[in-house]
C-alpha cells in the first residue's frame, strides 16, 4: 500500500521532470520544478512510513520549507533580475 | 465481524491510492495540456488535493503523536504554500506577457 504510493508519486515526478526539460517556457519548468518539490515531500514522507522510520518527515518539514522559498526567489529573480530589491510603484 | 485495524487500513489505502491517482492525472495534465495556464490549472489543483489525501492516509497510519503532529504540520504547510506558488507564479506569467492559448492553435 504505501509502496503503491511511493511508486504513483515517483510516476509524477517523471511526467514533471519530462515537462521540466521540454517545457518551451521559463515558467512551465518553475511549475514543473515546484511540482517535483511538493512530489518530493510526499515521497519522503511516504518512503519513512515504508521503512519504518518515521522520523524522516522532520526532513519532509524542511523540504516543503525549502521549495516554496525557492519558487518565490526564483519569480523574484526573474522579476528584478536580482534577488534584494524594494518594489516598486506598480502594484504587483 | 470486522476489527477496527483492517478499517483503518482500508481507508488509509484507498486514501493513499487516490492521492497517487490525483498525483499521476497531475503529471499527465502538465506533460499533455497545450499552455502554460492550462497546464497551472492541472497541476495546481492535483497537488494540494494529492498530498491532502497522501497525508490524511498516513495520518491514520501514525504510531505515535510525534508522527501525527508531524504529519498535520506538513498538511497546513503544503496547503498554505501551494495555492500561494501557484497564484504567484500565474501573475507572474500574466504580468510578463505570456500569452493565452485559443482553441484551434498549436500547442506551446
Amino acid at each position: 500500500m504505501f509502496l503503491a504510493g511511493m511508486v504513483a508519486v515517483l510516476v509524477a515526478m517523471v511526467l514533471a521532470l519530462a515537462r521540466a526539460f521540454l517545457g518551451p517556457g521559463l515558467y512551465d519548468r518553475i511549475l514543473a520544478i515546484n511540482m517535483v518539490g511538493t512530489k518530493t515531500v510526499l515521497f519522503i514522507a511516504v518512503g519513512g512510513f515504508l521503512f519504518g522510520r518515521p522520523a524522516f518527515l522532520d526532513i519532509g518539514l524542511f523540504y516543503a520549507l525549502v521549495n516554496f522559498v525557492a519558487t518565490v526567489a526564483v519569480l523574484r529573480l526573474t522579476h528584478y533580475r536580482e534577488l534584494g530589491v524594494l518594489p516598486r510603484e506598480e502594484p504587483w | 465481524m470486522v476489527s477496527a485495524g483492517v478499517v483503518l487500513d482500508l481507508v488509509s489505502a484507498g486514501l493513499l491510492v487516490a492521492g497517487g491517482l490525483f498525483a499521476v492525472s497531475g503529471g499527465l495534465g502538465l506533460l499533455r495540456l497545450p499552455d502554460f495556464y492550462t497546464r497551472v490549472h492541472a497541476v495546481g489543483l492535483t497537488d494540494s488535493a494529492g498530498a491532502g489525501l497522501i497525508l490524511l492516509g498516513l495520518l491514520l497510519q501514525a504510531p505515535d503523536w510525534a508522527t501525527a503532529v508531524r504529519l498535520v504540520l506538513i498538511l497546513l504547510f503544503l496547503l498554505l504554500t501551494g495555492p500561494t506558488a501557484t497564484q504567484a507564479l500565474a501573475q507572474a506569467a500574466r504580468r510578463d506577457g505570456v500569452k493565452i492559448w485559443l482553441d484551434g492553435e498549436p500547442e506551446r
